[in-house]
C-alpha cells in the first residue's frame, strides 16, 4: 500500500508531538511568556537537525525513495502575506494553543472541543480562498 | 521507563521532529500540515466557489494519510505512553494563569477553562475556539504555511520568507499572550 509509509510517519509525528507536549496549550502559553526553554529547545533542535540534514542531502545529492533527485521547494517571494498572515496565525496559535498539526493530534488525545477549532480553521481557509485575489501578497 | 511515560526531553523531541521532516523529504514530499485544511475544503466542494480550491485532491492523499496517522499517534501517546506526570510548566506561569482564572495543568495537556465540554457550551467558550480556528486557518493559508511548513521546513532550508512568517507568528502570539488573553479572561 502506497500510503502506508505516510500513515506510519504520521503516527510517529503524532506520538513525538504529544510526548514533547508541543500540542499543549500550556506549553505554548509558557513559550510566549518566555518562562521556559522547552519549546525553544524543541524548535531549535528540530531546526538544527533540519539544516544539517538538508545540507547533507544537497552535498551528497541524495536520491529520494523513488530514485529521483531531491528538490526542496523554495518559498515564493513576498513580504505582506508572510508578515500579516503570520501574525494572524500567531494570534490564533496563542489563543487556542494549537497549530494545524496538533489540531488533529489533539482529537486523538480525546480533546473533543478541538473539533470547533478544526471547523473554524476550515472556515478560515475557505474565507482566504474567497478573498485571496483582494489581499496584498 | 520514566523516559517514555513522562515529558520527552526537548533535545530528543526536536531531533525527532526534524527527522520527521527529513523522512518526508526522502519520500519526495514536503513537511506541512496546514495544506491539509485546503485539501479538505476542496474535498467538500469549495472549488465551486473559488479557483484556489480547484485541484485534484487525490494528489494530496499522502498528506491526508500523515494527518490520519498523527491523529492515531496522538491517541497512542495519550492512552498508552503517558502516566499523567507531564506538563510540568514553570510555577510562575501557573500562578500567572491562576490570576486569569485558568486552571493549572496537573498532568492535563489543555486547560478546562478553554477546552472542557462545559466551557464549549457557553457562547464565550464556543466563540474563543471558533475564532482561534478562523485565525489559524486564514492566517496559515495567507502566509502559505504554519509551524511545520515555515518554522521547521522553511527555516531549515534557509528561506527568508519563512523567517518573515516566523517573525509574524511571534508578533501575533506575543500580542495575544500578553495583551489580548488578559482582556478575554480577566475575571470581572
Amino acid at each position: 500500500m502506497k500510503l502506508a509509509r505516510f500513515f506510519l510517519t504520521g503516527i510517529f509525528f503524532g506520538i513525538v508531538l504529544t510526548k514533547a507536549e508541543a500540542v499543549s496549550w500550556y506549553r505554548i502559553y509558557e513559550m510566549f511568556q518566555f518562562q521556559s526553554f522547552h519549546m525553544y529547545g524543541i524548535i531549535g533542535t528540530a531546526l538544527f537537525t533540519g539544516v544539517v540534514g538538508n545540507q547533507i542531502i544537497k552535498k551528497f545529492k541524495i536520491k529520494d525513495y523513488n530514485g529521483y533527485s531531491i528538490h526542496i521547494i523554495e518559498k515564493e517571494r513576498g513580504f505582506w502575506r508572510y508578515i500579516i498572515g503570520g501574525s494572524l496565525f500567531g494570534l490564533g496559535w496563542a489563543l487556542v494553543g494549537s497549530c494545524p498539526g496538533p489540531i488533529f493530534i489533539l482529537l486523538g488525545t480525546g480533546t473533543y472541543a478541538i473539533a470547533v477549532v478544526l471547523i473554524g480553521a476550515l472556515l478560515g481557509t475557505y474565507i482566504y480562498g474567497l478573498l485571496k485575489d483582494k489581499l496584498p501578497h | 521507563m520514566e523516559y517514555i511515560y513522562g515529558t520527552w526531553h526537548w533535545a530528543i523531541s526536536g531531533f525527532l521532529i526534524g527527522l520527521t521532516m527529513l523522512i518526508l523529504t526522502y519520500f519526495g514530499k514536503s513537511f506541512g500540515m496546514s495544506s491539509n485544511l485546503r485539501t479538505m475544503c476542496t474535498m467538500a466542494g469549495a472549488g465551486k466557489f473559488s479557483d484556489f480550491f480547484k485541484f485534484d485532491w487525490r494528489e494530496q492523499k499522502w498528506s491526508l494519510a500523515v494527518v490520519l496517522g498523527a491523529f492515531v499517534g496522538g491517541f497512542i501517546a495519550f492512552y498508552f505512553l503517558s502516566n499523567g506526570t507531564g506538563v510540568n510548566i514553570n510555577p510562575d506561569t501557573v500562578s500567572q494563569l491562576q490570576t486569569l482564572g485558568i486552571d493549572a495543568p496537573k498532568g492535563k495537556l489543555m486547560p478546562d477553562a478553554i477546552f472542557s465540554m462545559e466551557t464549549l457550551k457557553t457562547p464565550k467558550g464556543f466563540a474563543i475556539l471558533l475564532i482561534g480556528g478562523l485565525l489559524i486557518g486564514f492566517g496559515t493559508r495567507y502566509a502559505g504555511g504554519c509551524t511545520s511548513g515555515h518554522a521547521i521546513s522553511g527555516l531549515s532550508n534557509l528561506q527568508l520568507p519563512s523567517l518573515v512568517a516566523v517573525v509574524g507568528f511571534f508578533i501575533g502570539g506575543l500580542a495575544m499572550a500578553h495583551f489580548i488573553l488578559p482582556l478575554i479572561f480577566k475575571t470581572a
